[in-house]
């Protein structure tokens, strides 16, 4: 990465932070980490340096709780972010032949991101929709009563759609 | 009743009579999560466009989101009113059908039959009253009164329908005393699982002096098949900021957080606005309504960790912290959130408090059978013709809920597993039916009751797999804090995916139970005491399912044969390091 980029996730992270500070009743380590996640879309070593300047934390600390924490990540994501529901409901009524299907169409075995860094895939515990369960959130949106085919329409309209 | 707080009703009551019984036609469109994931959004686009398109002078209609009605397997609900009218509700209403349904309903002041779902608030010929529909005429909506009727981005709606006539009539009439002596009387018991009386934990915080003191509202609800908690808080959120007050009210204390899990936007965006406009109406902040009284809320949010809702774990993850539970003693109400003394409820818990005080504690506890007092607010999903969320009076049996609120197992299938109060609380079978909703019998038969979340499933489920889903949960979700707990439940997934394939030894099952014994004993928290549940459960219920894998080396539904989501951060391995690049790196 070019000094110049390095520059520009640092003032994009305090920008975040200031924001945050100016909205937020208290903030705290993970507060920020929560805002400069949400800013940059992941946590560079940047992002974890400018939270814990601001927090007037150690650099470990910080790092200690964005581990913890299974919404982070520390790459860079693909344009459009895909999490499948694995949990128990979701699971009973066909959660796996989604997943499956998706797997297939993004070329991935688990996790991760497509080989063009496009799409992300994601799982996730529960997200909160059980009762339209199969359950899948594309970018911010929840969506319900899935299907493989729904699934693939859908990863086909991500691929299409500019950011 | 205040001034202040009579001068607000008496607006709330204006705008509410304009809305409810004005010229204007009112269209209520069910917003929640479960509207919106299958296009509630989407509808509303599509019933303003048309709503244009017909002319505002031809039809005048007001819009507007509401929260859930409880039946999520009709959304989206379309619920109209014509002037004069009663409310007629429409369901699975896509944005292809509003033109059809505007045309019927509001220009022609028809019904539109094939998507009718049953009226409110009075009779239509030909058209079934939603009294009449199991699912709605079983309820008893306490918490839930207001979810699905009201606009919750709008307090006034919330007052007109008498929201903060019990902090009122608290803080006008009522001592701290008498406010906790009503929840002591109304019998009322935590909802996050343990069922622990409400009164008596809040004398602990009443006990403890110090001029800041936290009310606690736990949302994290991190239990797959529960969102109960979500859902009030999306259709409803000012009886829980009211119950938050309330609470404080009665023990003393200055500060109220409400902790909700990041990335749920409905509940985060629903819960910050009321409280802000709570703030404008003089609701909270100092001397709320006059009365001298000053109390402050304000939202804390968390990333995804499951154990961030144990509640010692909860005021870590306020603090900023990795969210791992703290030893106890010392308790919370002695040293809590920020070293404060603290008192923590669940969402739903809180939710009941203004009904209390408005209506009293004996009214609360003639609802109810034994030592459960109240209701239940059930989220049912799975494999179950009426998913949804139910509020049912405490003493219903498992079969009424199964087959009248539920509407039984879809495609003529029978039941064969529950799994209820989330995967610490583990699963049931079908002879255990006839058990009532009840904290105790719950128990007694082998489960709990835990958030409300009941999963069913069908024959064509195994419980192997079922079980390997929840530990691969509980294990993905342990906060390593304790070894008994983070270790024990990596082992029991990995010998659940032995048997799972087929591979499974003879001695497993010894091993597994011995795993859950430590686990049990040597754990820190609920999370790795109850661990084992789903285990323990399963071999109690389902042992067949495990012998045909174990003898036969087969799986008797094949469910076992499908593929598995496997979670990248699971097991540490190399893999996990490279994600987590070296945090002193050359440039650290
Ligand atoms: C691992 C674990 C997770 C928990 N998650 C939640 C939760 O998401 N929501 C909740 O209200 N309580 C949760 N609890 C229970 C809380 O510790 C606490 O008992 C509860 O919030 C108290 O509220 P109540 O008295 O109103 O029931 C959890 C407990 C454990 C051990
Ligand atoms: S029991 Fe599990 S979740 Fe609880 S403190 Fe120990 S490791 Fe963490
Ligand atoms: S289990 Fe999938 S959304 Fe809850």
């Amino acid at each position: 990465m070019s000094t110049q980029d390095i520059a520009t996730l640092r003032q994009r992270t305090q920008g975040a932070l200031e924001a945050h500070r100016k909205a937020a009743r208290t903030v705290t380590v993970l507060s920020c980490l929560l805002a400069a996640h949400d800013a940059l879309g992941y946590l560079p070593q940047e992002a974890i340096e400018e939270v814990a300047r601001s927090t007037d934390h150690t650099i470990n600390d910080v790092w200690g709780v964005a581990s913890f924490y299974t919404n982070f990540r520390f790459t860079s994501p693909g344009e459009h972010t895909v999490e499948v529901c694995w949990g128990p409901t979701c699971h009973l009524v066909g959660a796996m032949n989604v997943l499956q299907a998706v797997q297939e169409a993004l070329g991935l075995q688990g996790e991760g991101e497509t080989a063009d860094g496009r799409i992300s895939l994601k799982y996730n515990t529960c997200l909160g929709a059980c009762s339209q369960a199969p359950v899948i959130r594309s970018d911010e949106h929840v969506l319900g009563g899935m299907t493989p085919a729904r699934a693939l329409a859908l990863l086909a309209s991500l691929r299409h759609k500019q950011t | 009743m205040t001034e202040a707080y009579q001068a607000l009703k008496q607006e709330a009551d204006r705008r509410w009579q304009t809305l409810a019984q004005g010229e204007r036609s009112w269209i209520r469109v069910g917003t929640a999560i479960c509207g919106r994931s299958v296009g509630a959004v989407e509808v509303i686009y599509a019933l303003q466009e048309e709503l244009r398109r017909a002319r505002p002078e031809r039809i005048s209609a007001v819009v507007s989101p509401v929260g859930c009605l409880g039946l999520c397997y009709a959304e989206p609900i379309v619920d109209i009113k014509l002037p004069g009218g009663p409310r007629v509700l429409y369901r699975n209403v896509s944005p292809e059908r509003v033109p059809a349904l505007v045309e019927a309903a509001l220009v022609k002041g028809e019904v539109l039959s094939d998507l009718v779902l049953g009226t409110l608030d009075g009779k239509i010929e030909g058209v079934p009253e939603m009294t009449d529909l199991a699912p709605w005429r079983m309820q008893t909506r306490v918490a839930l009164r207001n979810a699905g009727h009201i606009d919750p981005h709008d307090i006034l709606q919330y007052i007109a329908n008498g929201g903060y006539e019990a902090l009122d009539k608290a803080l006008s009439g009522m001592t701290p005393q008498q406010v906790a002596q009503e929840v002591t009387t109304s019998g009322l018991r935590g909802r996050g699982g343990a069922f622990f009386p409400t009164g008596t934990k809040w004398g602990f915080l009443t006990g403890s002096r110090g001029p800041i003191k936290y009310i606690l509202c736990n949302c994290e609800e991190g239990d797959p098949g529960a969102y109960n908690d979500k859902g009030i808080l999306e259709s409803d959120p000012n009886t829980v900021i009211e119950g938050i007050i309330l609470a404080g009210y009665a023990t003393g204390a200055s500060n109220g957080i409400v902790f909700i899990r990041h990335g749920n936007e409905g509940p985060i965006s629903r819960t910050g606005r009321a409280i802000a406009q709570a703030y404008e109406m003089g609701l909270l902040g100092k001397n709320i309504l006059g009365s001298g009284f000053s109390f402050d809320i304000e939202v804390s949010l968390v990333g995804e960790s499951y154990v961030s809702g144990e509640e010692t774990a909860l005021m870590e993850a306020i603090e900023g912290k990795r969210a791992m539970p703290r030893a106890r003693p010392p308790f919370p109400a002695a040293v809590g959130v920020w070293g404060k003394p603290s008192n923590i409820n669940n969402v739903k818990t809180l939710a009941y408090v203004p009904e209390v005080i408005r209506k009293g504690g004996q009214w609360f506890s003639a609802i109810g059978v034994n030592r459960s007092k109240g209701t239940a607010i059930l989220c049912l999903s799975g494999h179950i013709a009426h998913r949804g969320m139910y509020e049912v009076a405490l003493g219903i049996t498992l079969r009424d809920v199964m087959e009248k609120l539920g509407g039984g197992i879809p495609d003529g299938r029978k039941v064969k597993i529950l799994q209820t109060g989330g995967p610490l609380g583990g699963v049931l079978s079908a002879d255990k039916l006839d058990t009532p909703v009840d904290f105790e019998a719950m128990a007694a038969a082998g489960a709990i009751l835990g958030s409300g979340g009941i999963i069913y499933g069908d024959e064509t489920v195994c419980a192997v797999d079922l079980t390997r889903n929840l530990i691969a949960f509980c294990q993905f979700e342990s906060c390593g804090k304790c070894f008994p707990c983070r270790l024990g439940m990596t082992h029991l997934l990995d010998i659940i995916e032995r048997i799972r394939s087929g591979q499974g030894r003879r001695d497993d099952l010894d091993l597994m139970r011995r795993y859950g014994e430590t686990m049990q004993a040597g754990s820190m928290c609920g999370h790795g005491q109850l661990g084992f549940n789903p285990v323990r459960s399963a071999l109690t219920f389902f042992m067949e399912d495990f012998r045909v894998h174990l003898e036969e080396g087969r799986c008797p539904t094949g469910s076992c044969q499908q593929m598995v989501a496997n979670p990248t951060r699971t097991r540490p391995g190399p893999e996990a390091y490279t994600v987590i690049a070296h945090p002193y790196g050359a440039r650290g």
